[in-house]
């Protein structure tokens, strides 16, 4: 009797290790470890332009996407192996810097501006607040050789990648051969970042007629058609132009914007007007991080007097905002947050199992 | 009637396309080659010092550029051209001997070509061969090439440890330093069949600081972004001249 209960005891013991065996490996066999074809497959949100990367001569595979999605996460890509691509651009902030107002690089450097998130990239035509990058693919670049954020340069990363025995494995599987060079890096983190796609927040089911939006958040849209949207044109949120938003520049960072690129003082203090999707998770706010919370930027642009030297004339025409339409305005620009971007298996750190 | 004068014309059409597709054209090679010099001295890196216009003594420890856009001009004004971008580094005496391959047989009067890169290279993405951004002529946070770096020393150079850098690079308007390049032959290159010809073109670093303007190592010793940077381009626009041909 004894021993029968005992016997049972170990069965049972056996029982719910399988279970957990089968359960661990139902998680890693259905889980974000399997991309399929269909996971690659571009597909453009209703409504959303022709985007600008085409992925031309850069074929969406699983293979190749998978090993860009290991490069984002790999700190192999940073001088001391100690910073990814992912350690400013989280998942849980829609790939920004959660709670920093400037980016944090090597050595506990600090960068010039604000993380941005990464979404919907393949429909800008250039990237950074100062859109000195053009192209998607060639945008790594620049965090990587940035002596306060990465602070390596690509034939070293070449070179710790060829160490590494796997990597040699996964470029095969990639390219069909083994070789790793700086196009085939570039290509696979461009179809990685390039299919960071958000277009399922609440706003597009609203616009879908698939969602409601309350009292409020229709107020919010329709305050945001009248006083924003001429710069944050839907459905990106952005048209991609650059302008000065009327902030005081930062007596510290010195920091020009977009005449630093085009060298043309009309382009002096002028930034990237950024897409507003998923701006719940991407405080703080602005290119130099200076606004903590959402209230702080509807504050700025809602008090015409706070408006700093050559002002574009779009935030004048913004005019005072009331409390009411600010709350309005809070309301509809949280419905812009997509959790099923944020959660998606796709983008996943390969290296947290 | 007509049917036979078709028949006539077409025969007469195949007859003269035969004559020129049945015999595949003559052809040659050709090598270019870059030789570097400051004025009439080799140029020697490191090692060796220099005067610039204003009597400031200098080195130079770097000294590398991009040639695109190669064409040799046909003495029947045709024009052959070459699609390749070439890294040309006194560092890498391979990288001055640039192998163009065949060219057909013939006499060519002079060669032109581009020092830099092309404003939709300089916007097309990963890039492999010449414009691999592991050779260190790529400019990341404003994306484009550099398209020549001359760095070296100067004991006039207020930079710390009296270095002077020179990268040039810029595509787009008003900093543009893609500089067009037209060289003559003091005698028309003759070509044979299955020859191979050598064409040597003098790269005169002395010319990158003067004319038209002279530069001073105490006042310009860095030019890394569009300031000053179309100055310099100006002055390499004339730093090429033809040497030789063999």
């Amino acid at each position: 009797m004894v021993k029968g209960l005992k016997i049972g005891m170990k069965n049972k013991a056996i029982v719910i290790l399988l279970l957990v065996c089968a359960a661990m490996l139902g998680f890693t066999t259905n889980n974000y470890f399997v991309i399929t074809k269909e996971d690659v497959v571009l597909k453009i949100p209703k409504g959303f332009p022709k985007p600008y990367y085409k992925f031309k001569n850069n074929k969406l595979t699983p293979e190749v996407f998978l090993l860009g999605r290991k490069l984002f996460y790999d700190p192999i890509l940073s001088k001391d192996s100690m910073i990814s691509c992912s350690f400013c651009h989280q998942r849980i902030a829609a790939f920004a810097h959660f709670d920093h107002p400037l980016s944090h690089g090597i050595n506990g450097l600090i960068g010039k501006r604000n993380v941005p998130p990464l979404q919907n990239l393949i429909w800008q035509n250039s990237y950074m607040w100062d859109g000195g990058v053009n192209n998607l693919e060639v945008q790594p670049v620049s965090p990587i050789t940035n002596p306060v954020e990465m602070d390596e340069s690509i034939a070293h990363v070449i070179t710790k990648l060829q160490r590494n025995p796997s990597y040699a494995a996964e470029f095969r599987l990639a390219f069909n051969d083994p070789e790793i060079t700086s196009e085939r890096i570039l290509k696979a983190l461009a179809q990685f970042t390039g299919l960071m796609i958000s277009a399922n927040s609440r706003y597009d089911k609203y616009m879908d007629g698939t969602d409601t939006f309350s009292v409020s958040e229709k107020n919010g849209l329709e305050l945001f058609r009248a006083k924003c949207a001429s710069c944050h044109e839907e459905p990106l949120f952005t048209d991609n132009s650059y302008r000065n938003n009327g902030l005081k520049p930062d007596t510290a960072l010195k920091d020009k914007g977009r005449g630093m690129i085009t060298g043309l003082e009309f382009d002096d203090y002028k930034f990237r007007v950024p897409s507003l999707r998923n701006i719940e998770m991407t405080y703080p706010y602005m290119h130099d991080g200076r606004f903590r919370k959402l209230k702080d930027v509807l504050n700025f642009y809602g008090s015409p007097e706070n408006f700093y030297g050559n002002a574009a004339k779009e935030v004048y025409e913004i005019g005072k905002l009331s409390e009411q339409d600010k709350k309005d305005l809070y309301a509809f620009l949280l419905t812009l947050t997509d959790k099923t971007f944020i959660y998606d298996k796709r983008f996943i750190d390969p290296f947290m199992h | 009637m007509k049917r036979i004068l078709i028949v006539i014309i077409c025969m007469a059409t195949l007859v003269v396309a035969m004559s020129f597709t049945g015999k595949p054209p003559a052809k040659g090679s050709l090598v270019l080659c870059f030789d570097h010099y400051v004025g009439d001295r080799v140029l020697q890196l490191d090692t060796a010092t220099y005067t610039n216009e204003l009597g400031q003594a200098f080195t130079i420890s770097k000294f590398k550029y991009y040639i695109g856009n190669i064409a040799m001009q046909g003495a029947d004004g045709g024009r052959v051209a070459f699609e390749d971008y070439h890294l040309v580094d006194e560092e890498d005496e391979q990288s001055k001997k640039i192998d163009l391959g065949h060219l057909p047989a013939g006499e060519y009067t002079g060669i032109t070509f581009t020092l830099g890169v092309d404003s939709i290279d300089n916007c097309s993405g990963a890039q492999s061969g010449a414009l691999d951004p592991v050779n260190a002529m790529f400019w990341a946070w404003n994306t484009g090439y550099i398209f020549l770096k001359m760095e070296g020393h100067s004991p006039m150079s207020n930079s710390p440890g009296h270095i002077f850098e020179y990268h040039i690079g810029g595509y787009r308007a008003p900093y543009n330093c893609i500089r067009h390049i037209a060289l003559h032959f003091h005698q028309p290159l003759i070509v044979g069949a299955s020859e191979m010809k050598e064409l040597h073109i003098k790269t005169d670093a002395a010319e990158i600081l003067k004319t038209p303007s002279t530069l001073d190592f105490s006042k310009l010793s860095s030019v890394t972004d569009f300031h000053n940077a179309t100055t310099i381009a100006d002055n390499y626009a004339d730093m090429f001249s033809m040497l030789s041909q063999k």
